[in-house]
């Protein structure tokens, strides 16, 4: 049983469709990945199964349950647009945060405490959160988000405004937290990241789902049957062209780089065989679009079926 | 149920551990205090030591006229000015008077010599007695008696008496009423503002510094609204109990200290409280005994319970409209175009309450207190003079309706303002949010 279920939620502003029938499905444990450009729907959705707006149609469901306003317990946010009191202190605004979440004043006190450590700020329980950086008030509010334990965490654009070992220190407690159980909901326009740690997307564009299931899988279904191909040759490469086609040819050092593309139901063991008997063969690969590709590639090409419409 | 309450005691805490509400509780009621004692302690205190006057008069008409005050003594001396001043003030210490001769006229012209600022005390009485003398001179010269003058003056003494249903006949004294109103008429106007500005002030925090969307994955938009209306109520109730409070301990604290020095100022300052409380000193036979009379024919118990009535309905009215406006702006600048109109119906009824005062049953007095936006001052300036129950009870009826309807509104508006960045937000866009089905 998938974890959370939305299965055709709509929802319409005062005079823009914000989600359209969008289903999603982010199975137990796993880190899901929602993607899409600019106002495509995606904070919509997210504050739907916050509940903090309000669908019009359609349905979510936790552990295959509709969702309820006392899940909201259960389910850790850390917005896009995220921000502290200013003139409170530190530990005191987090112990509220936590009881927000319906976590006993002592039983807070005594997680945030341990996070606390964990994080290296013990220091600042008493400070004012405006006494504190940008990164600083980032961890705080890291640790408000996770520290209730909760079974679904969302995350949205996590690691902005963190420097390079602070996004190691976050990267790993995700993982950390995906592994005790909780169920990750990862919202970011950083694509490396999501081809590092998701293990399904959806992506979302004008307010409808054009592209969802397991990283593997949409990467194999975009895998243009192109292999490269390192090899040493004093003459240039001519291979069958009913077979296969030469797209370009590198120099790199002491040897070539050729992109190749299997025409006509040629196999990969067929141009191993033709390259075989022709050059000597360094490397051989499969040519496989990153994350970042296949999401412009879909998301150009729906702009420009929209235009052309 | 619970994290309403988690809400409305952080808002609370926050509030009353500031350093700016501890000084304004104690602020207050000192400033208060002093309003009452310091008129009496400054009149006590220059009157304190005894002071003697050198009386130099060369024109001989005066000198006879001074007596002996409580803390003041006169005596004559005539030698020339210059001795007079250096045996007075240097030899023993004491003030000189020095009225200089004149040929034509009667003398208007005085010096006082002293070494000290002399108190206020001693220059009044000084002046008066010779206004006194000088006048009588002048009407003797031109052949009138002052006997007879001073015979024909008369005071006059009017008390009114408001006859209630019934025939119970009270002595009203519109003075004290007058008094009564425009105090809780403008305690009521600032208490609104003061901590409807507050309510105005912490939704645009939340706003700005993105907190908010933290906490609404917690909590309904509603309950973060009303908890903090809630809980600055409960900040507004606490101070000002805390300023009666401790106005009653700094008075009390004074009138101990007066205990040791001697009983006259303490009198004085007794007299001087009763007087405060009434406002207005009544000038008849025994004004005290009135004063009393016409403060036990005001309804203190329907004072009191209308004064908590309305200013915590006044401040749920308010206090949710600016609750809107902050959440729907996204900058301080913005929100003065929605405050004023807001404002506007209170600033009305606080410049409408001379009016008021004037014909406190006026139908316009009548109307401006039924209205929900306006009724909180009008109706507290109307009922010291005397308001049928029923039309309190019809103003307290709309002004509920008026808090349940602009809280319902104001939910709807702020539910998705809170949350919406960057708009220029103006009515249109308001009215559009407000008939947003959710």
């Amino acid at each position: 049983m998938p974890a959370l279920q939305a299965i055709n939620v709509s929802k319409t502003y005062i005079n823009h469709k914000a989600l359209n029938k969008v289903s999603i499905e982010v199975a137990e444990q796993s880190i899901f990945g929602l993607l899409g450009p600019n106002g495509a729907g995606k904070t919509t959705l997210i504050r739907i199964i916050n509940q903090i707006s309000m669908m019009d149609e359609g349905q979510v469901l936790l552990d295959g349950k509709p969702i309820k306003p006392s899940d909201t317990a259960r389910i850790g946010y850390l917005p896009e647009e995220r921000g502290l009191y200013k003139k409170m202190k530190v530990g005191e605004q987090a112990v509220y945060l936590a009881q927000l979440k319906g976590v006993k004043r002592t039983e807070a006190i005594r997680e945030l405490r341990k996070w606390f450590e964990k994080f290296e700020i013990a220091s600042w329980w008493n400070k004012k959160v405006e006494e504190l950086s940008k990164g600083m008030q980032q961890k705080v509010q890291f640790i408000a988000t996770v520290m209730h334990k909760p079974k679904l965490l969302i995350f949205d654009e996590p690691f902005s405004g963190f420097d390079p070992i602070n996004v190691n220190l976050l990267r790993e407690e995700i993982l950390n937290l995906r592994s005790e159980g909780a169920t990750i909901i990862f919202s970011t326009h950083n694509m490396a990241s999501v081809e590092e740690l998701c293990d399904d997307i959806a992506l979302i564009n004008n307010s409808e789902v054009i592209l969802s299931g397991s990283i593997k899988d949409i990467k194999h279904q975009y895998k243009p049957n192109i292999f490269s191909v390192d090899y040493r040759s004093k003459m240039p490469l001519e291979i069958d062209p009913s077979s296969f086609e030469v797209l370009k040819t590198t120099e790199g050092g002491d040897f070539l780089t050729s992109e190749i593309r299997l025409l006509n139901g040629s196999k990969a063991n067929d141009l191993v065989s033709e390259l075989l008997n022709k050059v000597e063969m360094q490397s051989f690969n499969e040519v496989v679009p990153s994350i970042n590709d296949i999401f412009i590639q879909e998301v150009s090409s729906a702009s420009k079926t929209q235009n052309r419409e | 149920m619970n994290k309403i309450f988690l809400i409305i005691q952080r808002e609370y805490l926050t509030r009353v551990k500031k350093k700016s509400f501890v000084i304004m509780t104690f602020l207050g009621p000192v400033l208060m205090a002093a309003m009452i004692i310091l008129p009496a302690f400054l009149a006590d205190w220059s009157e304190a030591t005894h002071k003697n006057i050198a009386v130099l008069d060369e024109t001989g008409w005066y000198y006879e006229k001074f007596k002996d005050q409580d803390n003041i003594s006169f005596y004559h001396v005539h030698q020339d000015l210059e001795t007079d001043k250096e045996k007075a003030l240097y030899e023993k210490g004491d003030l000189l008077l020095y009225i200089p001769k004149t040929e034509l006229n009667i003398p208007v012209y005085a010096q006082l010599f002293s070494t000290k600022q002399p108190g206020l005390n001693v220059t009044s009485y000084i002046k008066s007695v010779m206004k006194r003398e000088a006048e009588n001179k002048k009407l003797l010269a031109s052949g009138i008696d002052p006997k007879l003058i001073k015979s024909s003056k008369v005071k006059i003494n009017l008390s009114t008496i408001r006859v209630e249903e019934g025939g119970i006949e009270k002595k009203s004294n519109t003075e004290v009423e007058v008094g009564l109103a425009i105090f809780a008429g403008i305690l009521i106007y600032f208490f609104i503002f003061m901590f409807g500005a507050q309510v105005l002030k912490g939704v645009m925090e939340e706003k700005q510094s993105r907190i908010v969307e933290v906490i609404l994955s917690s909590v309904k938009p509603f309950q973060l609204m009303m908890g903090k209306i809630v809980g600055i109520a409960l900040v507004g109730l606490t101070q000002f109990l805390l300023w009666i409070i401790l106005t009653g301990v700094f008075l009390g604290i004074f009138q101990s200290g007066f205990m040791g020095g001697n009983t006259d100022a303490m009198s004085m300052l007794s007299s001087q409280s009763q007087m405060a409380a009434a406002t207005q000193e009544v000038s008849a036979g025994d004004p005290f005994a009135m004063v009393t009379e016409i403060i036990s024919g005001i309804n203190f118990k329907i004072m009191i319970f209308s004064f908590l009535f309305y200013f915590l309905a006044g401040y749920l009215l308010f206090a949710s409209l600016f609750a809107a406006i902050g959440s729907a702006v996204d900058q301080d600048a913005d929100t003065q175009q929605f405050m004023f109109p807001v404002s506007l119906p209170l600033i009305f009824s606080v410049a409408m309450s001379g009016v008021i005062i004037n014909q406190p049953d006026s139908s316009l007095a009548f109307w401006l207190s039924m209205f929900p936006l306006t009724s909180p001052v009008t109706m507290m300036i109307r009922i010291p003079f005397g308001v049928p129950i029923w039309e309190i009870a019809l103003s307290m009826s709309l002004l509920v309706i008026g808090f349940l309807a602009s809280t319902w509104m104001a939910g709807k508006i702020y539910r998705t303002g809170i949350l919406m960045y960057g708009q220029k937000v103006n009515y249109a866009i308001m009215w559009k949010w407000l008939r947003y089905r959710h």
